[in-house]
């Protein structure tokens, strides 16, 4: 009767008429229809301003009813259990707890229901039936009161269009900063981890060790239980495998978007362009069983037909259908900065006799430079952080080779599987992968910041 | 100097003739009607650079051009004026066979350059529009630098095998563009940080550098201030010497400052064509007298 839904519902009906009754008095000063003159702002921005004082404090008290009122009901139901339950220790107090909240949300607990936790967990379910009528009653209150307080303030002097041009500005700001908060936490606790793992494995060892084999003893006498977590094979896998897709991915994409921005005609444009689109469209999953069912046998099979030696996991199967999945990254967005060159600079060289190829290559590529780079290094970062073709088809097994033949694992691959299953978290083995995960931060960080760089540095050149 | 100056006079001179008589049978003819669309004045000359026949153009349905024929003689400036839309300028990229960058645009007609059919199958329209050259209405200077602007056209065209060479044509199309000396110590930096007028000096030097015969000019200074104008109309009627020069424009005193013969369009029918002098201080066809006098435009 009281659920949430249920009350957010009536304070939004409340707001409605809140902001009904707020534009109706800023009506009655003007005296007569259209002669709004007298008022600072219009009459809506009194409307929204007395809706936004009903329905701001009432959400702040729901608000803080949602953040606290688990923690205090929680705190109230163990008081009513019996002085020696309420001394155990930590940990067998939150498995008590644990059986409460089973009982109130109506799961059946594991074990035997003890008669004093099954009064507890009732006293809970009484208490919060009783929290929640006087949540409501409180949030109407506040919300009828501040937005009556409001409502009574309303003048033709009063600065409503300011106020309410200040919440909106607020709501903003928290909006943005929510992000920003977000990003700084996920980098944090990534950073914070890899400190963690830093205490094992020393920062030198991590960056230019030569040997990737990140096993831990389960017992300190195990044979072979030295792990080595020197992250470069890791690396070299990630850039080759993202060199040959980005290989075949930059003149396949580029070439393609050259065709259908200057050569294609509208029509050919207009089904060809949604048709590579699709590409980036097909789920990565699918790409990579493509790699490994498809491309990496023939592979195999035409490297041994040639008498070459191919494993039937290889870097150049994964890179390859990498490529093909980013080509759609290149050709869009090179195919969009290519149409935002003016017509003028097509008329100006086409006006001195040039070509259309000595146009594209003297005029357009030039003027398009810092578009084309950008959607370059957007595929590569893209390109580094694939995980599923690479899974599928490259391979786990660390190999620091410069032969595209042999399988090589990268680093999204090395954090899948140090992470799959039920892992421990505080032995180096897990705890690398948020070192990993830091150091591909790092690099896509890197390449995001030379892409703006390049494209600043070159669109002052060229505009 | 000296003999420039004489040349001038002698076609100067070779026009009035031509007119004086005109003038003469239009005291005794009453004005022609607006209804009456056929091109009226002096629409052909002696020994032409440019001859235009029946020239009509359709886009898609809408035809845009209606059975145009003019002359464009040699060292002369031609202005087309009339109102927006009447067709000035798909007439003017007819000349350098612009139009056939836009797809839907069919023409028909004769279009000779000098004695070549420029519309003829056998044409390649790259040194036609090398010797047809075009200044935009908007300053379109590449995002290169200044020398790389102008040694854009020489480059594709090798026109100078050295670099040396190069850095001459470069030197003297900025000079004849009048640039030069604004210009001649910042030839590394970017031709979009000039200012209006200069950029539209620059792509004047940038087209010169090709050496053209005709120089098509689409309201080339409906961007620029009127001090930038009046640098640019100087450099037209220098350019005259040894170009023809074929302007659009919509400024009717520019038009009268640079232009030794008008011609008026008007809703894709070419209305009347004279010298200068005579079309704007006694235009034959009333609709010709309407725009200039301000009635309409």
């Amino acid at each position: 009767m009281m659920s949430s839904p249920f009350l957010l519902i009536i304070l939004s009906g409340l707001a409605c008429f809140a902001y009904i009754q707020g534009k109706r008095r800023a009506f009655s000063f003007t005296g007569t229809a259209g002669g709004s003159s007298a008022l600072h702002s219009r009459p809506g921005y009194y409307g929204m301003l007395t809706a936004a004082w009903c329905v701001l404090p009432a959400l702040l008290v729901f608000g803080f009813w949602m953040a606290f009122s688990d923690t205090i009901l929680t705190g109230l139901a163990l008081k009513t259990l019996p002085a020696s339950m309420q001394d155990l220790s930590p940990a067998h107090l939150n498995l008590l707890v644990n059986d409460l909240r089973n009982l109130v949300s109506g799961h059946v607990a594991a074990r035997d229901i003890d008669p004093v936790l099954q009064q507890a967990a009732d006293q809970f379910k009484g208490m919060e039936r009783i929290g929640r009528i006087a949540l409501a009653l409180l949030m109407f209150s506040v919300a009828i009161f501040s937005a009556s307080l409001v409502y009574k303030r309303i003048n033709p002097e009063m600065r409503a269009r300011n106020h309410v041009e200040r919440i909106i500005q607020s709501g903003l700001i928290i909006c943005s900063t929510i992000a920003i908060l977000t990003t700084i936490g996920i980098v944090l606790s990534v950073l914070f981890e890899s400190i963690r793992f830093f205490q094992h494995v020393p920062v030198t060892d991590f960056l230019f060790g030569m040997k990737w084999s990140p096993q831990m003893a389960l017992r300190p006498d195990q044979a072979g239980s030295s792990g080595s977590f020197g992250a470069i094979p890791v690396l070299a896998g990630t850039f080759m495998i993202s060199g040959i897709a980005l290989s075949i991915a930059v003149p396949i994409g580029l070439m393609s978007a050259i065709y259908l921005s200057e050569y294609a005609s509208s029509k050919v444009r207009a089904w060809a362009k949604p048709i590579m689109e699709i590409l980036a469209g097909i789920p990565t999953v699918v790409y990579g069983f493509f790699a490994a069912l498809v491309v990496a046998p023939f592979i195999r099979d035409s490297g041994e037909a040639v008498g070459l030696n191919v494993s039937s996991e290889s870097a150049l199967a994964a890179g390859l259908v990498m490529g093909i999945m980013i080509i759609p990254f290149v050709s869009s967005l090179s195919d969009d900065v290519i149409n935002a060159v003016p017509q003028s600079m097509r008329d100006g060289s086409y006006g001195l006799g040039a070509t259309k190829s000595e146009t594209i290559l003297n005029v357009i590529l030039p003027a398009a430079l810092p578009g084309i780079v950008g959607s370059i290094l957007l595929a590569a970062s893209r390109a580094i952080g694939e995980t599923m073709i690479v899974v599928m088809a490259a391979g786990l097994s660390a190999n620091l080779t410069a032969n595209p033949l042999q399988a090589v694992t990268t680093v999204t691959v090395q954090i899948v599987t140090l992470l799959v299953g039920d892992q421990e978290f505080d032995s180096p083995k897990t705890l690398v992968a948020f070192a990993l995960g830091l150091l591909l931060f790092g690099i896509t960080l890197t390449l995001n910041v030379v892409a703006l760089y390049i494209v600043r540095k070159y669109r002052e050149e060229y505009e | 100097m000296q003999s420039m100056t004489a040349a001038l006079e002698v076609g100067d001179v070779s026009f009035l003739g031509a007119e004086s008589i005109d003038t003469e049978s239009v005291k005794q003819e009453e004005k022609v009607d607006r209804d009456n669309r056929t091109t009226t004045g002096k629409q052909f000359v002696d020994n032409p650079r440019m001859t235009c026949r029946d020239v009509n153009v359709y886009y898609d349905d809408n035809h845009a051009i209606n059975n145009v024929s003019i002359d464009v003689g040699r060292n002369e400036v031609l202005a087309m004026i009339g109102p927006s839309g009447c067709g000035k300028s798909t007439f003017l990229r007819c000349l350098n066979r612009m139009n056939d960058t836009v797809s839907s645009c069919r023409i028909t007609g004769d279009i000779y350059l000098d004695s070549l059919d420029i519309y003829d199958k056998s044409v390649d329209v790259v040194p036609l529009r090398a010797q047809v050259g075009m200044v935009f209405q908007k300053p379109n200077p590449f995002p290169k630098s200044i020398y790389d602007n102008v040694a854009y056209g020489p480059r594709i065209h090798g026109l100078a095998s050295t670099s040396a060479e190069l850095d001459d044509v470069v030197e003297s199309s900025l000079k004849k563009a009048g640039l030069w000396k604004e210009v001649c110590d910042r030839l590394d930096q970017s031709g979009t940080g000039l200012s209006g007028g200069q950029q539209q000096r620059l792509c004047i030097a940038r087209t010169i550098a090709v050496r053209p015969e005709v120089i098509l000019m689409d309201e080339p200074c409906s961007a620029l201030d009127p001090i930038a104008t009046a640098t640019v109309e100087a450099l037209i009627a220098e350019l005259r010497e040894q170009y023809t020069i074929v302007i659009v424009t919509h400024n009717m005193q520019q038009a009268a400052r640079v232009s030794q013969r008008t011609a008026y369009f008007h809703l894709g029918d070419l209305i009347e064509v004279g010298s200068t002098d005579r079309v704007f201080t006694n235009p034959r066809h009333r609709l010709t007298e309407d725009y200039i006098t301000g009635r309409f435009g």
